[in-house]
């Protein structure tokens, strides 16, 4: 959001999918900048549409409307070949690492396509590389001739990360990059992607649930619901203090690691329920607005996104008087 | 016969040159929760597999003193015994949601399926307890959604209706490998506090495989910690996280990153290109990158035994 043109940009994208004749939301009209070598991540409830955003954004699946540009090409009106070479630029990690990793390649052919594919090396040159990306991820070369099935869920997740960054991209989905990582692992990984991030110029969405790690990696933090964005700023900014009501809730349930505080927490919790309510939702009025302790009539229309302060929005009835 | 859910002594799980488990013990009482956690590719999910006989025996070569689950004794069951077990009376939610449903069938036959067959349950009710069993794990517009094919849920969704699946025979024993690693933390306390009650009102025994240490602290009883394939260090939720014995876990709770302090950098490990599992393990495992390692760390610790803590480390000796 600063003067510069943003690396990649999505305006007003909107995502339908219908099933068994019902319309339902996957995003509804979403404007997002990414401003080159930025981390940005996205927070927010289990199917509010993250992974949705980050695959309209490489173009992995078609808006059902806006347009969404990478280097202020409108990647909607690309022919399939010219797709096809701006792909190296922009990598995908997926949420599921088996759907990055194609079962019936080892590791080692699986690390090399991307380097021949996109003409930066021969399948007999590729080896060195591969061996080196390995050792970065922090598995052993020698594991370069087995297949997919035959790792651990981390072990898998690594090998995704892996695969998205040999080839020198400029823009990273990354789904849940990190989730299947014990802590010492995932600080080596963390280190890795922030110094390809500087070496490349390297720009991330970062898809997350993991806010502590949010704020230690991400410049920005997007918090969605329902589709929507709802809340965007710095991480410390945003977590320290909520400008939504529904980011406070998210702040208020991250665990500590602290059995007698998190004891405290599930007694205190007792049967009160968050999870969004049964009935399909109602797209005029704010997402939040039946489990929203502030709610109050004007919350029936969708409050505008707003600035809260110079570098932070908010989408919340709650910021319109002041 | 003991009366623990789960009694496992010296499990050994090889693929091929690949010794993933080595010399694992574990006890799970009746209403109790237990912790597993350790590096990625220390053997978590190869143990948990092993406890419900799921390793294809051409493959994968299992060995123990004693392993038994739930009454079933795994050296010796027999087909229908292994299936009574898996989804009657101990309910596995995979790592990999993905990999675990079935792509070609709806998510209301895949809970459908476990009702009818473990609950004996007529079609339409298990229809009826499918739909209430998603409404449980909070996905919106359940009886809806029980037509829809598991590629068009999201993956914490995805996630959910495992988690609903392994609910749906009411076990006794319920195995969850990184159970809510898709869900946002305010979903993931809530399948917590249901799982907990569940534990209370059924009196279900847990086992937990989790990265997560700052969920664990408030959701087992004990934790296990392991290591290339190694017990490294058990013992009581307060004591390990109070005092925690072995170096590893040490190294394990001061990376955390927390929201409720100021940011600071991680403690790093030397870090290592690991294959566990590779040939004889003759010293501890953990010495290459423990920065407490002295001479007698060529030679494999046992495990020591401090108040109610064990740790395989000389530091205890
Ligand atoms: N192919 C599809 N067909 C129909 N609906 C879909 C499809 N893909 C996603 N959806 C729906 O769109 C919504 C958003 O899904 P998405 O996967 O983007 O969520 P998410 O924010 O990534 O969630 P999670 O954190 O659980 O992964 C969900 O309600 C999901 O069921
Ligand atoms: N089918 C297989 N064939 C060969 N090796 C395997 C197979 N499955 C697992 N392994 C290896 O066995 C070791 C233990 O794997 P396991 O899946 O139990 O790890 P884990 O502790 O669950 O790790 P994570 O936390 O990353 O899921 C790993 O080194 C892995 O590479
Ligand atoms: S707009 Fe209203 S309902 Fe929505 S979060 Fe703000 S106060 Fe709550
Ligand atoms: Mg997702
Ligand atoms: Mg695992």
């Amino acid at each position: 959001m600063t003067g510069a043109a943003p690396l990649a940009e999505m305006a007003g994208v909107s995502v339908r999918y219908r099933r068994a004749g019902r319309l339902s939301h996957g995003l509804i009209a979403i404007d997002l900048q990414l401003a080159a070598n930025a981390t940005v991540a996205v927070v927010g409830e289990s199917g509010c549409g993250k992974s949705t955003l980050g695959r309209v954004l490489l173009h992995l699946q078609q808006p059902s409307e806006g347009a969404v540009r990478f280097r202020g090409e409108d990647l909607t009106l690309l022919k399939r070949a010219e797709l096809r070479r701006r792909r190296r630029a922009m990598q995908m990690i997926f949420q599921d690492p088996f759907a990055s990793l194609n079962a019936r390649m080892t590791i080692g052919e699986t690390l090399a396509e991307p380097l021949v594919v996109h003409g930066l090396a021969r399948w007999r040159d590729a080896r060195p590389r591969v061996a080196a990306m390995l050792e970065r991820v922090g598995l052993e070369p020698g594991v370069a001739a087995r297949y997919p099935h035959e790792f651990s869920g981390g072990q898998r997740q690594r090998i995704a990360i892996a695969r998205a960054v040999i080839a020198e991209p400029e823009l990273v989905v990354a789904d849940e990059p990190l989730s299947a990582l014990d802590m010492t692992v995932q600080g080596q990984i963390v280190s890795l992607l922030a110094s390809l991030q500087e070496t490349l110029s390297l720009t991330y969405l970062f898809i997350s649930h993991d806010l502590p790690l949010v704020r230690e990696f991400a410049g920005r933090v997007v918090v969605m619901i329902a589709g929507r964005i709802v809340e965007d700023g710095p991480p410390d900014a945003v977590f320290a203090t909520p400008a939504h009501p529904y980011t406070k809730l998210l702040v208020s349930c991250v665990p500590v690691p602290d059995p007698a505080q998190e004891r405290a927490r599930q007694a205190a919790a007792g049967n009160t329920s968050t999870i969004a309510a049964a009935e399909a939702p109602d797209h005029a009025a704010c997402p939040f607005r039946s489990r929203c302790p502030h709610a109050m009539p004007i919350c029936a229309t969708m409050p505008p996104f707003r600035h809260v302060a110079p570098d932070r929005q908010a989408a919340c009835w709650l910021h319109e008087s002041s | 016969m003991s009366t623990h859910l789960v009694d496992v002594s010296g499990l050994d799980v090889r693929f091929g040159a690949t010794h993933a488990v080595r010399d694992f013990s574990l006890a799970v009482a009746q209403g109790e929760s237990v912790g597993l956690v350790g590096e990625s590719g220390s053997g978590k999910s190869a143990a948990l597999l092993a406890l419900l006989g799921l390793h294809p025996e051409a493959r994968v070569q299992v060995s123990a003193r004693t392993l038994r689950v739930g009454g079933t004794d795994l050296l010796s069951a027999t087909g229908p015994q292994l299936r009574d077990l898996r989804g009657g009376v101990a309910g596995l939610i995979f790592q990999d949601p993905l990999a675990a449903l079935n792509p070609l069938l709806t998510v209301g036959a895949q809970v459908s399926e476990v009702l009818r067959r473990h609950r004996r349950l007529p079609a339409r009710a298990a229809r009826q307890e499918a739909a209430a069993l998603l409404a449980l794990v909070g996905i919106t517009d359940a009886q809806a959604r029980l037509g829809h094919y598991p590629h068009e849920f999201s993956g914490g969704m995805r996630q959910r209706v495992m988690i609903a699946t392994a609910l749906a025979g009411q076990p006794r024993l319920l195995l969850a490998d990184e159970p809510t690693t898709a869900l946002d933390v305010s979903v993931q306390s809530e399948i917590v506090r249901l799982i907990l009650r569940l534990r209370a009102e059924r009196g279900m025994g847990l086992l937990w495989v989790t990265h997560d240490l700052a969920l664990m602290a408030g959701i087992v009883d004990r934790v296990v910690v392991m290591y290339a394939g190694r017990v490294m260090e058990t013992a009581p939720v307060d004591a390990l996280y109070g005092r925690p014995r072995h170096p590893y876990t040490q190294t394990l709770l001061a990376s955390l990153p927390r929201l409720d302090r100021p940011h600071r950098p991680r403690a790093a490990l030397p870090a290592e290109a690991t294959a566990p599992g590779h040939g004889a393990q003759t010293g501890c495992p953990f010495a290459p990158r423990c920065p407490r390692r002295f001479s007698a760390c060529d030679t494999l610790p046992p495990l020591f035994t401090d108040g109610a803590t064990q740790a395989a480390c000389w530091l205890l000796a």
